[in-house]
């Protein structure tokens, strides 16, 4: 009777635990959904008083005469996403495959920790050396006035490589050894290893951590506003200035009022459903092919 | 391969030895292995029999700190000389290893690896190679209708088949076994080892293990390894029946190891 007793009153910790573990997880989701309910009761009135079509489509941005266009913010964080996935994702698996299969470890023991560091500076930081260095570069290289989306992606691309290398040595560190032997007892060269075999066995990891920088590059909002000029047109070229989703919330919430901040959260929404689709359509491209057991 | 069939040593090897920085895992091994028989290297875990496999075809290259001295002659020459060709050396020595590792890839793209790594992409020869490498390990049947499935979804026995292959596929002269039915159960162990007789026609075979009834019932020459030292090495039969080697007595009647 007395192990019976035992039992339960372990089982009775057990439960404890579990609830309140349950009540930890929940409070954690439960935040997103209450950013995401106040987020589009805020925003999608308006969004339907003007209609879908106006916001979305829209090429002009006069919260002051009622003209909502988001359609060149829309462009805008698309293109400097892309720019910084142009520059960072090349430049960061670079790194992590030679920081995993081609260097020694006391280089990698070394180099890692750094590439960690850069992940904590300040985005604050980052846009002021853009602005010092990038910008001018860019006006004297290439003309116009420097603030432009060159620059942007430029910045961003740098901003997401951390992530990009930490999490890609990761998934390729977790990769079995016994692939990579058994690939060079084939007569394989390393770098044929790493292509044929390493490579596509780390994909889902690669797939998510370029997930991770592109969620980063399409939510920094400091960096972005001080480099990209953010006049609020469709930029006609890579050196044209650019205004992101996040850089018009910014930049306008402080004194929107009214109709004009009911506008600045339609534009949250807009931001919050793009983030969605991409990161639907980025975990459909990893989840395609051979899955990792 | 038709020069290879005038020599009857393919291998020899002399004088090797095999350091793990301070550690002396193999000491001063001479064997000569026959051509397209099977050899068989047995003996206690940590013996060295897997150090001396990995030794022919250079894959202790791979672990930091390994230090080789001796001769290995492959094809007339010192596989160990600066100026050996090691990726021509892997493909003419091929290696299955103790765990199935097929790559997470199609069943086509892993038996086509090796060829496709040395260049040789042209569609109809990948086909006929996959075909004669699956037919060769009894696989073709089950497989031809699902070549793009993922080989991961194989049985383990598959596996290990699938990875033979992929080795035969690159035409080698050897094929080096590491202990390859160690995780596989008793029929499928004793298909493999029919597997492994009627690839003897076209292979010389060297494969280690731990299961005595296993290399008495395959090989055709075992070498009985003990603390990094080739005890004995002789014809199969001579080995079991009347050891030289009061050693190999103890070990291969089970009364040590």
């Amino acid at each position: 009777m007395a192990g019976g007793n035992m039992i339960a009153r372990h089982e009775g910790s057990d439960r404890l635990i579990k609830i309140s573990l349950l009540v930890v997880a929940f409070s954690a989701v439960s935040v997103l959904v209450i950013i995401t309910i106040f987020i589009f009761e805020q925003g999608l009135p308006i969004m339907m008083k003007y209609g879908l079509k106006n916001f979305l489509l829209g090429q002009n941005w006069f919260p002051s005469e009622k003209s909502f266009g988001l359609l060149p913010m829309i462009v805008g964080s698309l293109l400097v996403t892309l720019g910084a996935l142009v520059i960072g994702v090349p430049l960061g698996l670079a790194s992590a495959i030679f920081l995993t299969e081609f260097s020694n470890r006391r280089v990698s023991r070394f180099l890692k920790p750094v590439i960690e560091l850069l992940a904590g500076i300040p985005s604050v930081v980052y846009g002021f050396l853009g602005l010092m260095f990038l910008v001018p570069f860019i006006r004297e290289k290439f003309g116009g006035s420097g603030l432009s989306v060159l620059a942007a992606s430029i910045i961003l691309g740098i901003m997401i490589l951390p992530t990009i290398i930490s999490i890609s040595i990761d998934s390729i560190r977790a990769v079995p050894d016994s692939y990579r032997e058994g690939s060079i007892a084939l007569g394989a060269t390393r770098w044929q290893t790493v292509r044929m075999v390493v490579l596509p066995a780390a994909r889902s990891g690669l797939v998510a951590g370029i997930i991770l920088g592109m969620g980063r590059a399409i939510g920094e909002t400091m960096a972005v506003i001080m480099v990209a000029g953010n006049a609020a047109d469709i930029p006609g070229s890579l050196l044209a200035p650019v205004r992101t989703l996040t850089s018009n919330i910014a930049l306008e919430m402080a004194y929107a009022s009214g109709e004009h901040r009911e506008a600045l959260f339609a534009t949250g929404v807009v931001l919050f459903v793009i983030i969605m689709i991409l990161n639907f359509l980025a975990n459909l491209a990893a989840r395609k092919q051979y899955r990792k057991k | 391969m038709a020069e290879m069939t005038q020599r009857e040593n393919i291998i020899e090897v002399k004088f090797l030895s095999v350091f793990y920085g301070q550690f002396q895992a193999l000491k001063n091994v001479n064997i000569n292995v026959q051509a397209r028989k099977i050899t068989a290297l047995i003996g206690p875990s940590g013996c060295g029999k897997s150090t001396f496999l990995r030794a022919l075809n250079r894959m202790n290259d791979l672990i930091e700190g390994a230090r080789t001295e001796g001769q290995v002659v492959f094809d007339g020459k010192d596989i160990f000389e600066p100026d050996t060709d090691l990726l021509e050396l892997r493909r003419k020595v091929g290696m299955v290893f103790q765990r199935p590792n097929p790559f997470p890839l199609s069943i086509f793209d892993n038996v086509t690896y090796g060829l496709r790594v040395h260049g040789q992409t042209a569609r109809g020869f990948m086909e006929e190679r996959l075909f004669r490498s699956l037919q060769a390990v009894n696989l073709w049947d089950e497989l031809q209708d699902k070549l793009q499935a993922n080989a991961l979804s194989l049985t383990g026995e598959q596996q290990q088949r699938l990875c033979l292959a992929r080795v035969l596929a690159v035409e080698p002269d050897v094929v080096l076994m590491d202990e390859p039915c160690s995780a596989l159960d008793p029929t499928a162990t004793a298909r493999i080892e029919d597997l492994m007789y009627q690839l003897k026609e076209k292979y010389t075979i060297i494969i280690v293990t731990h299961n005595m009834q296993q290399a008495a019932r395959v090989s055709d020459y075992t070498g009985y390894f003990l603390l990094g030292e080739l005890v004995e090495f002789g014809e199969t039969d001579q080995i079991f029946t009347s050891p030289r080697d009061r050693r190999t007595e103890d070990y291969v009647t089970g009364r040590f190891g």
